[in-house]
């Protein structure tokens, strides 16, 4: 299959993803008001009770809510990918003379552009409640790209488990589950408090490679000095796990998708 | 006289673990007929239509599908197939009108709503078509899935259980559709568990048990496979068995006593076997009779008898996994 079918296919695919949210969009409000939701609850409620002052906090907060939302992708990922399966449009799919990649594929892209277009009000709200770019405009661009390859990586993770899963209300319940995934990072906390068996746990968790990474391109926070390396090394350290999860998690759900698991 | 045929498999066998799903199928569809596979659930008639579609991959046998080799050609294959039923469906997210034109796109069809245009009004669901396909009826919904798979005007058509948990209204509109498929010349291979359906529509029945065809046919072959019913009810039963004795002097077979409704029948493959002469012979014999049936069978007959259970359960128009999940759509909505 060449690579300008699979454009085409796939170019298709995402305009039906973009479509269906068009017609239902209970899922992207759901997702997109969540992030804003913690940001305030976090942010003031929380935040009062720390020894850190509330805006400085809300600066931490918003790279770390960010990231926290892309790993999101693993939840959205699963869910769709689950419901087209169980739903039997994968089926229907996967009889049509199509590129195999094209279907897993355009769902991703939508899914970027929908993270892309929902980054915009959350980070207009982190505006609002005291956060700044700090550091030039080439390094905040690049810290955007560098979510967006992190929710990439993530929706592969999501869009396998999808397709193995047995049924939608599975799927859901594990999606659910993704949610516990930043609280063991750096997403919400300094990791620096934690025993050190936790620490490092925490620091080796992708979430907190890209949360350190955003900080220090918008400027927010420089990497600390000693940790983990994808700590210490935010950046190197996103794109290694970035290209990790792309690396094992796309083939498998490709391949996944194209042979029905049989 | 060659016979071109548009499905025709040798041998597939598919196992899950341990379960062997498919235990070497044989069919042969001719181009232009339609042949019903005819199982109750578990036989493999759905697996059998899984790979044929190219969805799964056979553990053994080989197939030709529209002249491909369904594993080496996967693509030529699903250029020429159209599938629609219970496994295949279209996205209830979409309005029916985005989802032909997203197939006609897939297809790479030059005018694809023009198709999806075309198709609506030919399955009359024009008024519908903007609104999301999870909001509509279930009949309407598996007229948009037929209506899918026939986005290229595909070479052969398969559809699984095309009519499963549908009202008797929705699913004549199903089967007029099929006819009229089969007219245009689409083969169309079809799995179902009601009798009636098989009997008419299919041109060809095929028996599938356990993973196996028990026998095929068409339904006329097959029902003359086992004869029709003669059956006798007596005044009483000191009368029985004079009956049994006509019964069995013209059937050839063994007469079945029935003493409770004072009933006596039997089996007969004769076709000079008439009503009009059953009831003279008995009437001769001095018989007093008070009802005579001559039956022909039906295809359930034939199925219990080719392979010792009933064809399908009593679960006719219940609710399947496809709509099942369409009320939960609605409920949503």
């Amino acid at each position: 299959m060449s690579a300008l079918a699979l454009a085409y296919d796939g170019t298709a695919m995402l305009g039906r993803q973009l479509r269906r949210v068009r017609h239902n969009p209970g899922l992207l409000i759901l997702t997109q008001t969540m992030p804003v939701t913690m940001l305030l609850f976090f942010g003031y409620v929380f935040g009062s009770a720390l020894a850190v002052p509330g805006e400085e906090y809300r600066t931490f907060l918003v790279p770390g809510l960010l990231v926290a939302t892309a790993a999101n992708g693993i939840m959205t990922g699963m869910f769709q990918a689950a419901q087209d399966a169980h739903r039997g449009v994968t089926d229907r799919l996967r009889t049509l003379p199509i590129s195999r990649a094209a279907v897993p594929l355009g769902q991703a892209a939508a899914d970027l552009v929908v993270t892309a277009a929902g980054t915009v009000p959350f980070l207009l709200v982190g505006l609002a409640v005291g956060w700044r770019i700090e550091g030039s405009a080439l390094e905040a661009a690049a810290a955007v790209g560098l979510l967006l390859l992190f929710r990439f990586a993530t929706t592969w993770i999501g869009i396998l488990l999808g397709l193995v899963s047995r049924s939608e209300e599975a799927a859901g319940q594990l999606g659910g589950a993704t949610f516990m995934l930043p609280l063991l990072s750096n997403a919400y906390i300094p990791t620096d408090g934690l025993p050190g068996w936790l620490r490092a746990v925490a620091e080796w968790n992708p979430i907190s490679a890209v949360s350190t990474a955003l900080r220090d391109l918008f400027g927010n926070a420089p990497a600390p000095a000693d940790g983990a390396w994808p700590v210490t090394h935010p950046v190197a350290g996103s794109l290694v796990w970035c290209a990790v999860l792309v690396a094992v998690f796309m083939p498998l759900a490709v391949r996944r998708y194209a042979d029905g698991g049989r | 006289m060659t016979t071109t045929y548009a499905v025709l498999s040798e041998g597939l066998e598919k196992r899950f673990g341990e379960v062997r799903a498919l235990r070497g199928l044989d069919l042969a569809v001719p181009a232009g007929t339609v042949c019903g596979l005819l199982g109750p659930n578990g036989a493999g008639k759905t697996t059998a239509v899984r790979l044929l579609t190219t969805l799964l991959r056979p553990d053994a046998g080989s197939a030709r599908v529209a002249g491909h080799d369904l594993v080496r050609e996967p693509d030529a294959v699903r250029r020429a197939i159209g599938v629609a039923g219970q496994y295949a469906s279209v996205d209830g997210d979409l309005t029916g009108r985005e989802n032909l034109r997203l197939f006609a796109r897939l297809h790479r069809l030059p005018r694809p709503a023009d198709r999806a245009g075309e198709l609506l009004d030919r399955f009359g669901l024009a008024d519908a078509a903007d609104r999301p396909a999870a909001t509509w009826s279930g009949g309407m919904r598996r007229r948009l899935d037929l209506a899918a798979s026939l986005v290229t005007r595909p070479a052969v058509l398969f559809l699984d259980e095309p009519t499963t948990g549908l009202d008797p209204h929705s699913r004549h509109q199903i089967w007029e559709a099929v006819r009229a498929l089969r007219s245009e010349g689409t083969t169309v291979l079809l799995t179902t568990q009601y009798l009636e359906e098989a009997d008419r529509l299919a041109d060809d029945v095929v028996l599938v048990d356990r993973g196996r065809v028990a026998r095929s046919g068409t339904p006329a072959e097959l029902k003359a496979l086992i004869g029709s019913y003669a059956e006798a009810v007596v005044a009483h039963a000191d009368a029985l068995a004079g009956a049994a004795a006509v019964l069995d002097r013209l059937t050839g077979s063994a007469p079945v006593l029935d003493r409770e409704r004072h009933a006596v029948g039997a089996v007969t493959t004769d076709p000079t076997l008439t009503l009009p002469r059953l009831v003279r012979e008995l009437d001769a014999a001095g018989v007093p009779l008070l009802d005579v049936s001559l039956r022909p069978p039906t295809l359930d007959d034939v199925f219990l008898r080719l392979t010792g259970r009933p064809a399908a359960g009593p679960d006719h128009g219940t609710t399947d996994s496809t709509t099942g999940t369409t009320d939960q759509e609605e409920l949503v909505t």
